[in-house]
């Protein structure tokens, strides 16, 4: 079993439960893997406290447990809290914070016996699109390298989590997806990732960045491994999040194997325009024509409002931003200025030192779309667009049952080719915001590959709680193509 | 009739109350909310911000701001909505409150009380403009570390419903008159303990001037206002300094101000120009706070009379006045002290007499409440009743009640010892009667004259030589059927 890295959440939980192999065993070959840290996607890892976990992992399959994810190793993106390693957020601000408590999705699935490798890295506070913005002093060099090839960026802002899985580094991440921080990586790097409706899975332990749009969800190679830990992770968690459903847990696994027949997949002819770069049609259209050979039909929807989800999410996530991040005033906790002369020179400094400029630039930006005499021009407006943008989805899914279209403009662009244009970086997520404004679900698929051998993902959005039917489709499109299988040279 | 004027000038007061929820737990955590603990122990990690925490709404707050409102007749928005108010301090953990902005829970309603004003007692009724539901910051502790600040953070997320009035008030006295009926009301219902030295009711008052007619001058908000006689001297003092400066012509700035009780004086912390930017916004964290028809009906089902309701009640089923009623509704121990009186002793108006006088003069020179009055109301009930079968006299049950208040003791054997018992066997008053018209013969010749007040002369030899004893009223008719 020399490749069991790349074996998928599934397939070790099958060898696990067989026996054939014990979590220590895997979870010792696993961190064998991380010396050097690939990538540079850990910010940390313990070996002694993941050692432990799947000791404990194998008590219970020793005690005929059979919960599907014990065992099986993953790691969380940087921004869920957790009691067993520092949480940092990518940011010097929380270098070596340590929280009294674990992220619900992490207590969840270390509830389900999965065994954490560490903490990715992670765009600081999860503000970014290439993962360029890590700020942790001492994850050096601090920007994450795309396994396909490493002059490229990842994606971001979980772009640790989607090169540690592209990479064979970990089978399986937790990422969050704010603006497409799960979709844009995913797509990247080459896996499978899906951001749940909002309110499925709880944000208690997540830093927050926007708390109208932040979503946790898992990123996996298959749509197969991502609906196991989908099921896990989702669920109510009242008592400590007011926003989370009362929409009980599900099992996402339960439609996978539903014939395609029938299924009308929309097509909105606005994620084809001429900013989509060719390389990255051609896959895509390739991948509509598979799921048409499945028997689905196509339908061409409109999304009228897409363009406008860029300045609406530019205003509304970084107003929330800039309040959210209140907190760290070093008065607390995390960093603190060394020297001062007074309050106000304190709570400076220690910002001033503590964020870096993509955070800081939000900030701003959140305060003054908030201030006195702009705020009905700007937040005031973009909910309203906001609310808007939501409808044209509901009018879509009509004369539909999921969308279809691109991920993201191009591939994986070079490292530093956007970092001193925050304006290009924005533009990036134009095919993602949409559906985080709405709160809907979406997911990215591996669809084959473009310019430079980099890989090309496909996005599927579903309606509210329809995650179901969107890890359907993905799974029988994987059942019948290989793009998902794929992996970089240097990691096998 | 108006309000008096001050030299001239027309006083207008509003207030903004930050009334403490009396919940257990804190408005956005499971924390307790108990009162002084040591430093930062009753702050959890949603007290304390730590990432990743997030507020979720306690029901018993809210139930306490749907109760205020029934209390006010205020109507209770069936959705109302969270905002943060963004500034920086140390004691504000989040770097902003958890407040309610523009659609609050409690809309409109009214304070009414009786104000005395001169020699008359006047109906006054204060409008409300709304009341809040929102968290407390917590303590900066500037005196115990030498160059450096102390943060407390026990009562950083502590429920409070900010009450905010109408500037209706006209007087300082008038603006006691109203907070006290508020702080009556708020205790009454049970949604605050009141207690003013532990920060649980605090008063803003914004206080302006302005000559009749004229529109509203510029107001200046004195802060943090936590006893009725500091609120009243702040009050005053305030209205004389601006009405200075307008005289020596200064222009009013509008400016938030504290109170120093030592020296009486208020005195600016900060002006309008200093006025932050809040950047309020609806709090994403937490959805609107949707409250049914349902839940405010269960929750009417569930409260208390109101004292308002109690009072009237009072008067028709007591036949008190109305003034009595709303004395005895001034707190619900006294009101449950004058019912189980009145209805053991079946003399309302009398138990309602003796509390108002003899009990609450007493209590008053001891500064006790009623609940730790010596006499219980079986008690008074049984000294009333031996005043209305006639076995004592007022005077002597003044000092059966004396001894009560002191001593203790039962109602009839008190009598018995002190040989209190009246003189109702007309055989041996009429014997005493006769001797004291023996002796003084002139008063009953100037009695006879037509001179009606020669009566009162022999009265008090009677009473006396009765060592107390005769009933007066029996001694007057006696006198009066021997002398005509």
């Amino acid at each position: 079993m020399s490749d069991l890295h790349t074996l998928g959440v599934a397939q070790l939980s099958a060898l696990l439960q067989k026996k054939d192999i014990s979590a220590v065993e895997l979870a010792t070959r696993m961190l064998a893997r991380l010396g050097g840290n690939p990538h540079h996607v850990f910010l940390s890892v313990d070996s002694e406290v993941t050692l432990a976990q799947a000791k404990a992992a194998d008590a219970r399959i020793a005690k005929g447990d059979t919960s599907p994810l014990l065992g099986v190793p993953i790691a969380h993106k940087d921004i869920f809290v957790t009691t067993d390693f520092p949480t940092t957020a990518g940011s010097r601000m929380l270098e070596g914070y340590r929280s009294p408590f674990n992220a619900t999705v992490v207590q969840r699935l270390g509830d389900a016996g999965m065994v954490s490798l560490g903490k990715l890295s992670c765009d600081e506070f999860a503000m970014g699109s290439a993962n360029e913005n890590v700020a942790v002093p001492s994850a050096h060099p601090q920007a994450v390298t795309n396994p396909w090839d490493v002059s490229r960026i990842p994606g971001g802002s979980s772009g640790g989590s989607a090169a540690a899985v592209a990479a064979c580094l970990a089978p399986a991440a937790t990422g969050t997806d704010t603006g497409g921080s799960i979709r844009q990586p995913a797509a990247f790097c080459g896996i499978t990732g899906i951001k749940p409706t909002y309110g499925r899975a709880s944000r208690y332990g997540m830093v927050a960045f926007a708390s109208s749009l932040d979503q946790a969800g898992p990123m996996a190679r298959s749509a197969q491994d991502c609906a196991l830990l989908l099921s896990a992770m989702c669920g109510p968690d009242l008592d400590r999040d007011s926003t989370s459903l009362d929409v009980k847990a599900e099992d996402f696994s339960r439609d996978l194997n539903q014939p395609l027949k029938g299924l009308r997949v929309g097509v909105p002819h606005e994620f084809f325009g001429e900013g989509l770069a060719d390389d990255v049609r051609g896959p895509i259209n390739d991948a509509l024509k598979a799921l048409q050979a499945q028997g689905a039909t196509l339908v061409p929807i409109a999304l009228p409002r897409t363009t406008l989800s860029i300045p609406v999410y530019y205003i509304i996530a970084p107003a929330e931003a800039s309040s959210n991040l209140s907190r760290f005033d070093g008065v607390k906790f995390g960093h603190r200025a060394k020297a001062f002369t007074d309050l106000a020179d304190m709570y400076e400094k220690t910002r001033s030192e503590g964020f870096g400029d993509e955070v800081k630039r939000r900030i701003m930006i959140g305060s003054y779309v908030l201030s006195h005499g702009y705020y009905d021009a700007y937040y005031l407006q973009a909910q309203k667009i906001r609310r808007m943008i939501a409808d044209d989805f509901q009018r879509a899914f009509a004369t539909c049952d999921v969308i279809a279209g691109p991920v993201a403009p191009t591939v994986a662009w070079k490292l530093g080719d956007k970092s001193n244009d925050p304006l290009a970086n924005y533009l990036a997520d134009i095919f993602t915001l949409p559906a985080s404004l709405a709160g809907l679900p979406g997911m990215s698929i591996p669809v084959g590959f473009g310019e430079g051998g980099m890989p090309v993902g496909m996005q599927l959005m579903g309606n509210y709680l329809q995650e179901a039917k969107l890890l359907n489709v993905a799974h029988q499109f994987q059942l019948a193509t290989d793009h998902h299988l794929k992996t970089p040279g240097g990691a096998a | 009739m108006s309000a008096p004027l001050v030299q001239g000038y027309e006083v207008v007061i509003g207030f903004e109350t930050h009334a403490q929820l009396s919940t257990q737990s804190k408005i956005f955590s499971r924390a307790s909310t108990a009162f002084g603990a040591e430093p930062n122990t009753q702050a959890c990690a949603v007290d304390l911000a730590l990432p990743g925490t997030l507020p979720v709404m306690n029901k018993g707050a809210v139930e306490r701001a749907i109760q205020l409102g029934l209390a006010l007749g205020s109507h209770i928005a069936e959705r109302s909505i969270f905002a943060r108010k963004n500034y920086f301090y140390p004691d504000l953990p989040k770097g902003y409150q958890i407040s309610q902005f523009e659609i609050p829970v409690v809309q409109g309603g009214e304070v009414s009380f009786f104000l005395e004003q001169g020699k008359e007692t006047l109906h006054k009724t204060v409008r409300l403009v709304r009341a809040h539901l929102e968290e407390d910051a917590g303590k900066s502790l500037h005196e115990d570390f030498i160059g450096q600040s102390g943060i407390d953070l026990n009562r950083a997320g502590t429920p409070l419903l900010e009450i905010v009035t109408e500037p209706d008030m006209r007087s300082s006295a008038e603006a006691v008159a109203y907070a006290k009926e508020l702080h009556k009301i708020v205790t009454w219902i049970g949604i605050c303990d009141g207690n003013m030295q532990e920060g649980s009711f605090r008063c803003d008052a914004n206080v302006s001037v302005r000559k009749l007619g004229a529109p509203l001058g510029t107001r200046r908000e004195i802060k943090n206002l936590n006893s009725f006689k500091f609120m009243q001297q702040a009050i005053d003092y305030e209205v004389r300094w601006q009405i200075e400066q307008l005289e020596d012509g200064h222009a009013i700035q509008q400016a938030t101000v504290l109170f120093n009780p030592d020296t009486g004086e208020t005195r600016a912390m900060r002006t309008k120009e200093d006025a932050a930017d809040y950047r309020y916004f609806p709090d994403p964290d937490l959805p609107p706070l949707v409250i049914g028809r349902d839940w405010v009906e269960r929750v009417k089902s569930e409260m208390a009379e109101l004292p308002r309701v109690m009072a009237e009640r009072f008067v028709t089923q007591y036949g008190l006045p109305e003034y009595d009623a709303t004395q005895l509704t001034q707190s619900k121990a006294m009101a449950a002290y004058f019912e189980a009186t009145a209805k053991a002793c079946g003399q309302a108006k009398l138990a309602s007499n003796w509390i108002m006088g003899e009990v609450s003069r007493r209590l008053n020179v001891g500064e006790l409440g009623i609940e730790q009055s010596p006499v219980s109301a079986a008690r008074l009930a049984a000294l009333i009743s031996r005043i209305s079968d006639n076995t004592i006299s007022n005077n002597a049950a003044r000092q059966v009640f004396e001894v009560l208040w002191v001593e203790g003791g039962e109602v009839d054997a008190i009598i018995a010892s002190k040989g209190l018992k009246q003189m109702n066997d007309s055989g041996e008053l009429e014997q005493i009667i006769d001797e004291v018209l023996a002796a003084n013969p002139k008063n009953v010749e100037e009695f006879k004259a037509g001179n009606a007040k020669a009566l009162n002369g022999l009265v008090g030899p009677i009473m006396k030589a009765s060592k107390g004893k005769a009933n007066p009223a029996q001694v007057n008719a006696l006198l009066l059927k021997k002398l005509s």
